[in-house]
């Protein structure tokens, strides 16, 4: 349903006429929606800014929202809506901050029914604007979550020092390249911000080694002993050991151990550390 | 997890998280087949290997899992299909070391090794399909 222009152009100038009370009325009803956790300054900020990029708007019915006439006012919407998300609002409360609009216009134009039809037409525009932060809200979501799980990588990538010039990764699950690489990252920085001479890099937990993995393994062992340190690699299983075998890689001269505790003893030994075990009673 | 059928299964491959996923649909028909944990793990590094060779030099595609019987036994079939630029000189393809990118250039050639059938389809300018099977023993 689209009106004709000469009704819409009338819309608009009522809307541009009244438009300072319809603002602050809008956020008047807003603020009160979200309960105190916006101002009624940032909500007048953003909503000034929104009705300014919507009056060019009145008239059409918001089928063509993904058009370009619409791009100013999307990049509005989403601006809104990811600020909106990041500080803990729902997508309702999100869209109603769009919807709310209507009530203020219906009742501003109520007396005239000659604006009725235009209206109506205004009010699929909103519906369709307040839609529009559903989906924005949705992405903004998935950028959070997406965010969330890299830094989550990060966390539980713990690099331990287990003595004195030792420091041990254990690694578990399955291991993509995004994470490999970000524990071997953060296993060479922590050898330089501790000052360790050795590494223990325990793979007991991982369920295949394929080259990318294999190669950030051995890139990694290289870069340690660049810098004056050593890796030793722990807790390869027989199922693990015969794939590498198969697949070709040679690790060389990388000290390997059967277990955490055997890959300690080594670097103890070689730190000048003699474990001993004394009689006990 | 659904209880799976033998049937086929297919997985897009478009990103390292699909390499992932291609990863564990595989283990669950080798662990679904009851290879052993030996040969569950070498068929799950194969497809690795393959789904992301299909990744990096096919530009993306799919992979397809299945049980598969021979009448005396059982087995898991993987292949992994693109239509990317194909491989035009396969005997260095399969070269062990031999890398077009910065790889170690053991995927390939490895795959080969820890499988029982191989089996490397591809037309320059078409794409690739590299099918492998693993026989229960
Ligand atoms: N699906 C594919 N499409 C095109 N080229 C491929 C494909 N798979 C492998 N290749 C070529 O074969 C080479 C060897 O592959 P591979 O043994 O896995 O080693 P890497 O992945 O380390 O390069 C690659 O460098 C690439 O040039
Ligand atoms: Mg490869």
């Amino acid at each position: 349903m689209t009106a004709d222009a000469g009704d819409a152009q009338r819309l608009t100038e009522v809307l541009r006429a009244n438009a300072e009370s319809l603002i602050d009325k809008w956020v008047s009803a807003v603020a009160g929606l979200l309960r105190g956790r916006s101002t009624k300054t940032e909500l007048e900020r953003d909503f000034r800014e929104f009705f300014t990029a919507l009056l060019p708007l009145v008239g059409s019915d918001g089928r063509d929202v993904g058009g370009p006439r619409f791009t100013e006012i999307r990049s509005l919407l989403e601006e809104y809506s990811r600020s909106r998300v990041r500080a803990g609002f729902t997508p309702t409360e999100t869209a109603s901050s769009v919807f709310s609009l209507k009530r203020e216009v219906f009742e501003l134009t109520q007396d005239d029914p000659s604006l009725h039809r235009e209206v109506l037409v205004f009010s699929g525009l909103l519906d369709s604007l307040g839609l529009l932060t559903f989906e924005s809200y949705a992405r903004v979501r998935e950028e959070i979550i997406r965010e969330q799980a890299e830094q989550l990588l990060e966390l539980t990538t713990p690099v331990v020092k287990i003595w004195e010039g030792v420091l041990a990764v254990p690694l578990v699950g399955t291991l993509d390249s995004a994470r490999t690489q970000v524990v071997m990252e953060k296993l060479l920085e922590s050898l330089v911000e501790t000052g360790s001479e050795h590494a223990i890099i325990d793979i007991t937990g991982v369920s295949a080694v394929d080259t990318q993995v294999a190669q950030h393994l051995l890139k990694t062992v290289v870069a340690a002993r660049l810098m004056g340190a050593e890796c030793i690699v722990s807790g390869i299983r027989p199922q693990i050991a015969q794939t590498i075998v198969a697949l070709g890689i040679e690790f060389g001269d990388i000290v390997t151990k059967a277990s955490l505790a055997d890959a300690l003893r080594h670097a103890l030994r070689r730190e000048g550390v003699d474990v001993v075990r004394r009689e006990v009673g | 997890m659904p209880p799976r059928s033998g049937g086929p299964e297919e997985l897009r491959i478009s990103g390292d998280d699909d390499v992932v996923r291609v990863r564990q649909l595989v283990r669950t028909y080798a662990q679904q087949t009851k290879l052993s944990l030996v040969d569950q793990t070498k068929l799950v590094t194969a497809a690795s290997e393959l789904a992301r060779n299909t990744l990096i030099y096919g530009g993306g595609g799919f992979a397809r899992v299945e049980e598969i019987s021979d009448g005396r036994r059982s087995g898991v079939r993987a292949s992994f299909h693109d239509e990317g630029p194909g491989i035009p000189d396969l005997t260095l393809a399969l070269a062990d070391g031999w890398s077009s990118g910065s790889g170690l250039g053991l995927g390939l050639s490895g795959a080969r090794r820890l499988v029982d059938e191989f089996d490397l389809d591809t037309e320059v300018g078409r794409g690739t399909v590299v099918t492998v099977v693993k026989w229960k023993r």
